[in-house]
């Protein structure tokens, strides 16, 4: 008897417990091993590009809230400066410095949900999931302190802050800035040399640093295969030109370096928020703008280092009230550029793998 | 301040009353109490097979089994002729038996999903389920109401009467493989001489309801998890029968109850033995269990459920049910093989030896909820490389170890506490020679791979300074 093989089309998504949201991939695969592969996007997409051309360049600060609803600091930063540069609007130093903190808060919490979705997407229960939620759920409460909100912040503008932090802030980011190098060790120690997740990450999507660049990866993702590059250090903005602090970079490029750049880079997340918090100036908050700013006619690309890679927003004035054009640079969407060369002729636990270190976040990939 | 603002919204957890758990704790203290009592007042500490002896429930069986035996006698009848002339006993003992492991195996998963949830909870610094009567305790009750009201769906394509049948059928084996359990001398359902043999055989059939459940449902992802399941438990029947041929060896008998008599004869537990038969056969179970690390047939971020995916309601509940059953089986052979099952050097005499095995099948079922709180997944091609190259091998040394220490053993006339005590030592130094060295020689290298930090830089730049770092790849 023979028997014939024929490859069969498996719809990953939009409902998925490892898509990380609404997001869906058709993969063609024979037994259990990718032959191709299909990315469908679009099912959380909102149209916020076009509805910020309706809307004040202070009302569209929510929109950048709910782009990557899991850094919503780095959003808000990204486009204040975007507005500012444009308009020409002078930041105080204090808000500056509290940028700097709530941005860098901002990527611990989105680099600790990446780590532990990370793990659980190769199959740990949970658990390291729920330890790095430790850290993140603290931070969440120092935001909810600061602006009243927890996840869409809704934080910056244009001009600065909206809040000066509450007097039990600094007391409870200290606590927290203190804790934290123990915290991630804790688990870094239970992960870092885990013999199953080093079986199932390492090699696992791979991407050479001339791959990455010509991919137009950022972030973890860039640095993860070798390239030292980081926006605060290349371009700095806010005041990270005072900050000392070093970029991790990985030697593989596979999903396991993505995670040690990540957990680095909580590391240095703390100590940049150290310095700030020793550095942080007495003054106003915000300047104050008008109601409905109207800056000259022209254009302006605000980028910053967000958790995801280089957050970009691209912003064009006709002179009105509102946005002519607002623009996002999803680093998200970019990152995933490269998932099928990762993925294709490897195996599906792997795809999952090499999906879960690119760190996707479908509100800003669909926007 | 915020936080204590959402602690104001939470409703506290029930708790019980301490009352009622000083009237629990004397009611355990007094149940042992009694069974010392009798034990070494009444009948002067032998097992001597009186009724009323509840250090072993298997007596009071008999001795009901003697009275309707003796009513057949005084009274024949018609069935005598068809069934058999003490048929009133067999069906008696067969259904008492039945019922007592039923209720034992119903009262634990209720218990034990409390237990694990806890634990996992635990684990992962929250407090698990505790809002649903005292201490959480019957969230499990909560969960199983919930999934009978919900509706029970036969996908589209689905073959209906296949797909009807698994969770009926996987339920068999489970509940079969629970009857030459041993849980005090006098005390197994289903004490057959070829009790190990039986339990290879009946605990395989899992695979054929599995993979019918998967090949049935229509959906891509339970027929992979489906086939991951019958490649996985193929693979791993082998050294889980081998390492259960070591212990078969070494105390010369496949009776359950024998190799528990054997490990209380000696006062010495086959863990101490034959510690890589208990490693290989702990892990080739988790494996079959479908539990992490090995939980590949239904992988969650990878495959959803496997092949219960499109199983709903309670159909999937008794899928769940199984699964734990599954484990607690699972629990309970290490502990009866291994850990000595009833025995406990002497004190059975005053603890019952039921619940000195459930002592030590919970010792063995925290190491199950353990191993699923900590580690990831392994891959399929891994883990059958793992079983292929690494523990048949493995379980097949344990195995030459083993005969050669049998034949002496039989022929050797030294005492138990020389050649068995030689025999421990022997065992452990391979055991630890063989796990360490076999690994590295199938090409396990312990630092390979590059470095487990990432490199830290202070300079910024594009491919040139990857270049000029040196970590371009």
């Amino acid at each position: 008897m023979t028997t014939a093989t024929e490859p069969y089309v498996l719809n990953i998504g939009p409902q998925h417990p490892s898509t990380h949201g609404v997001f869906r991939l058709r993969v063609v695969m024979d037994g259990e091993r990718i032959q191709d592969m299909d990315m469908v996007v679009g099912y959380l997409h909102r149209s916020m590009e076009k509805l910020a051309e309706e809307r004040t360049y202070t009302q569209n600060i929510p929109f950048t809230d709910r782009a990557d609803y899991l850094a919503a600091m780095s959003g808000n930063l990204g486009y204040c400066l975007a507005v500012e540069m444009l308009s020409g609007v002078e930041v105080p130093e204090r808000a500056s410095y509290l940028r700097v903190i709530f941005a860098e808060l901002q990527r611990i919490a989105s680099h600790s949900m990446a780590n532990g979705t990370f793990v659980n997407d190769a199959g740990a229960w949970q658990t390291p999931l729920m330890y790095m939620f430790r850290e993140r759920e603290r931070i969440l409460d120092l935001f909810e302190m600061t602006g009243g909100a927890r996840l869409t912040t809704n934080y910056m503008r244009i001009g600065g802050v909206a809040f000066d932090p509450p007097p039990e802030f600094f007391p409870a980011i200290e606590s927290l800035v203190s804790d934290l190098p123990d915290r991630i060790d804790e688990y870094a120690e239970l992960l870092i040399d885990n013999e199953i997740l080093l079986a199932r990450s390492r090699g696992v999507g791979t991407i050479t640093a001339e791959d990455a660049i010509n991919g137009s990866l950022s972030g973890p993702m860039l640095r993860g295969s070798g390239v030292p590059w980081d926006l605060r250090k290349a371009e700095p903005y806010c005041v990270y030109d005072r900050m000392d602090f070093d970029i991790p970079v990985g030697r593989n490029g596979d999903a396991y370096d993505r995670f040690l750049v990540r957990l680095e880079e909580v590391r240095q997340s703390t100590k940049i928020i150290r310095q700030a918090l020793d550095g942080l100036p007495s003054g106003p908050h915000k300047t104050d703008i008008p109601l409905a700013l109207r800056p000259d006619p022209g254009e302006a690309y605000g980028r910053v280092e967000g958790p995801r890679g280089e957050l970009g927003f691209y912003v064009v004035s006709d002179g009105g009230s509102a946005p002519f054009r607002f623009h996002v640079r999803a680093p998200s969407l970019i990152n995933l550029s490269l998932l099928r060369e990762m993925a294709v002729g490897s195996s599906l636990p792997d795809a999952i793998v090499a999906l879960g270190s690119v760190d996707i976040v479908v509100g800003e990939i669909d926007r | 301040m915020s936080s204590t603002l959402r602690q104001g919204r939470r409703r506290p957890a029930t708790r019980v009353p301490p009352g009622l758990m000083i009237v629990g704790a004397v009611f355990a203290l007094g149940f042992l109490a009694a069974n010392a009592a009798i034990g070494y007042v009444v009948i002067d500490g032998r097992l001597d097979g009186q009724w009323y002896d509840i250090r072993d429930l298997g007596f009071a069986v008999q001795e009901l089994k003697a009275q309707l035996d003796a009513i057949n006698d005084d009274q024949p009848g018609f069935l005598d002729d068809i069934v058999g002339q003490h048929w009133m006993s067999y069906a008696v003992g067969a259904l008492l038996g039945a019922i007592g492991i039923l209720s034992f195996i119903g009262g634990a998963l209720l218990v034990l999903i409390w237990v694990e949830r806890r634990l996992i909870g635990r684990m992962q610094i929250r407090r698990g389920p505790n809002r649903v009567g005292p201490y959480g305790l019957l969230q499990p009750v909560a969960d199983a109401v919930k999934l009978i009201q919900k509706e029970v769906l036969t996908p589209d394509g689905a073959d209906r009467i296949l797909f009807l049948l698994p969770p009926a059928i996987i339920f068999v084996p489970m509940m079969t493989a629970w009857g030459p359990v041993p849980w005090a001398p006098n005390m197994a359902y289903l004490d057959i001489n070829v009790g190990v043999l039986y339990l290879i055989a009946v605990s395989s059939l899992t695979t054929l309801a599995v993979f019918l459940a998967g090949w049935s449902s229509n959906n891509h992802y339970a027929l992979l998890g489906s086939m991951r399941t019958v490649a996985m438990m193929i693979s791993y029947e082998i050294p889980l029968s081998i390492a259960l041929l070591s212990v078969v060896l070494i105390t010369g008998s496949m009776q359950l109850s024998e190799i528990v008599q054997w490990q209380a004869d000696h006062n010495l537990w086959l863990i101490a033995l034959l510690p890589i038969a208990m490693v290989t056969y702990f892990f080739s179970s988790t494996a079959e269990l479908n539990r992490t690390p090995n939980d590949i047939a239904e992988a969650e971020s990878e495959i959803v459920a496997g092949f219960h995916t499109e199983y709903s309601g309670m159909k999937f509940g008794l899928f769940y049910a199984v699964e734990l059953g599954n484990a607690l089986l699972v629990a309970t052979l290490v502990a009866t093989f291994f850990l000595g099952g009833w025995s406990l050097f002497g004190l059975e005499e005053w603890i019952p030896g039921y619940l000195i095995l459930f002592a030590k099948l919970s010792a063995a079922y925290f190491v199950l909820v353990w191993l699923r709180g900590t580690l990831p997944r392994f891959r399929l091609d891994q883990l059958m490389r793992f079983a292929w190259q690494y523990l048949i091998p493995l379980s097949l040394f344990n195995l030459l170890i083993v005969a050669i220490e049998a034949s002496l053993l039989a022929r050797w006339d030294a005492p138990g506490l020389v050649t068995l005590g030689l025999f421990t030592v022997v065992n452990w130094g391979a055991a630890y020679i063989l796990f360490r060295d076999w690994a590295r020689r199938i090409g396990y290298q312990p630092d390979a791979g590059g470095p487990r930090r990432a490199e830290l830089t202070q300079q910024v730049g594009g491919i040139e300074a990857a270049h000029r770092m040196g970590t371009a790849t």
